[in-house]
């Protein structure tokens, strides 16, 4: 009982819930919570009605600037992060995806120079008819957003 | 386009210096150009073609660092810069450059900017141009990034297309083979969209026309058709671009070989077409162009690879100017 209250409770920090279960660990990845020092609390594989089975990540004493949280816009996009403090919930972010994605994203061009020399990726968000695609800023290949591969 | 300034020294401290890459006037994508200096490039070039040999680039020095083999961009690149009056230094080969013993493209670009006023670069990698012109301090002329871009390429093409046809407004214009890889073809779309053209895409389901290019010209009103059969299908065009069909873009080679010749030109195919239509082809060609077509007045490929000698001095010119 004590352990689900320390799960549950979060006195100040962020939680990012509604997570498709497949991408929980790259959102981990993205926001580089493996090198993260304060409490973690990760769950996977939870009943969700809105996306079947869901992730849920809560981070203590942590706030993720907004151009951070975005990143995450891009593989979970209907993920909800909520802003905690003195354990109530003080915001409520929308996930906005940014115009420019820096670093994350590894090219899908093999011969592309972010590839094949010490370059950082940046991609361009574009609407193409409705289909959100991520331009390569060095090679100006097009990869489809559920097709990108995470560094 | 950015304008052209030169790289500056910021100190960082006693003795300690960094170079900051200034905002440079390069050329990397046939993007970067309005229509408004695309046409500008063009009337220089045809200024240029009245009288090539001047000396505006005198004490000027120019790079050419060729990091995969290349004739014609190269030799008229360097023809352009020594018929200008400037001085070329770079090489042919990566072999023969630092890149052989594993120098990085920044650190071989930052070497040759401490020498040369302006780089012309082909590089295997795509976006290898794009990532000189940000940490170049001196101005980047894309001469082919590997499958990605090649400007210089659709500029002269785009002179060739004015001069045979005396507007680029409302052409018909036939693109011819390896559409799916050929990154002259996809240049020229994208150039020829600020001229309202009509076009025809003419090649095999293996080198179809990729989704993306479809989706712009569909995003710009750019009437096309997509057809299988080279001869008919572009006799009310304007102009024929002929690409190259690469055996190596085949993964079925009996596939190759069915289609190879159904994209030979032959010089009876160009007998009902318009009496104004071009031939051209960013060459080398292999079998794509029956040599019977050479001699046929409408035949414009070996010109346009000599128009890009004037493209080339006005491309050089324009990076350079103050």
């Amino acid at each position: 009982m004590e352990k689900e209250l320390k799960v549950a409770a979060l006195r100040n920090g962020t939680v990012i819930d509604h997570i498709p279960a497949d991408k929980l660990y790259k959102v981990v990845s993205i926001l580089h919570l493996d090198n993260c020092e304060q409490q973690i609390t990760i769950g996977n594989n939870l009943d969700s009605a809105k996306v079947g089975k869901k992730g849920i990540i809560k981070i203590s004493e942590r706030a993720f600037a907004e151009d951070e949280t975005n990143k995450i816009a891009l593989i979970a996009p209907f993920a909800k992060i909520n802003i905690i403090r003195d354990y109530q919930v003080v915001e409520k972010r929308p996930l906005t995806l940014p115009e420019e994605i820096k670093e994350i994203v590894q090219c899908a061009n093999p011969n592309c120079i972010t590839n094949n020399q010490p370059v950082t990726t940046r991609f361009h968000v574009m609407n193409n008819e409705g289909e959100i695609m991520l331009k390569c800023h060095y090679c100006e290949r097009e990869v489809k957003r559920d097709e990108v591969k995470i560094r | 386009m950015k304008k052209s300034k030169p790289g500056l020294y910021a100190p960082l401290g006693v003795g300690a210096f960094m170079l900051i890459p200034m905002s440079n006037n390069n050329l990397v994508s046939i993007a970067d150009y309005s229509k408004e200096e695309i046409l500008a490039i063009l009337d220089s070039a045809a200024d240029f073609e009245t009288n090539p040999n001047r000396k505006t680039l005198d004490g000027k020095v120019i790079a050419t660092l060729f990091f995969e083999p290349s004739t014609r961009t190269r030799l008229s690149f360097e023809t352009a810069v020594i018929r200008l009056g400037g001085s070329i230094i770079g090489f042919s080969d990566a072999a023969t450059s630092s890149s052989s013993k594993g120098e990085t493209l920044n650190d071989t670009i930052h070497m040759v900017s401490c020498y040369a006023d302006a780089i012309v670069m082909r590089h295997p990698l795509e976006g290898a141009a794009r990532y000189a012109s940000e940490v170049s301090p001196v101005p980047i002329i894309n001469a082919g990034d590997g499958a990605n871009q090649h400007p210089s390429q659709t500029l002269l093409d785009l002179y060739s297309i004015l001069k045979t046809q005396g507007t680029l407004e409302n052409l018909t214009i036939s693109l011819v083979g390896d559409l799916k890889y050929g990154r002259t073809v996809h240049s020229l779309i994208m150039a020829m969209s600020h001229f309202h053209p009509t076009f025809k895409f003419i090649a095999p389901d293996e080198l179809k026309m990729p989704d993306e290019y479809k989706v712009f010209c569909k995003k710009n009103n750019i009437p096309f058709t997509e057809v299988f059969e080279l001869a008919d299908n572009f006799n009310d065009s304007d102009i024929l671009y002929m690409t190259r069909v690469q055996k190596e873009r085949f993964q079925d080679l009996m596939e190759y070989e069915r289609v190879k010749n159904v994209y030979t030109l032959k010089n009876s195919m160009l007998e009902n077409t318009k009496p104004n239509l071009r031939v051209l082809h960013p060459l080398p060609r292999v079998t794509e162009i029956d040599p019977d077509v050479d001699s046929n007045e409408k035949a414009y490929y070996f010109k346009q690879a000599q128009n890009g000698l004037y493209v080339r001095q006005a491309i050089v010119s324009k990076v350079l100017a103050p």
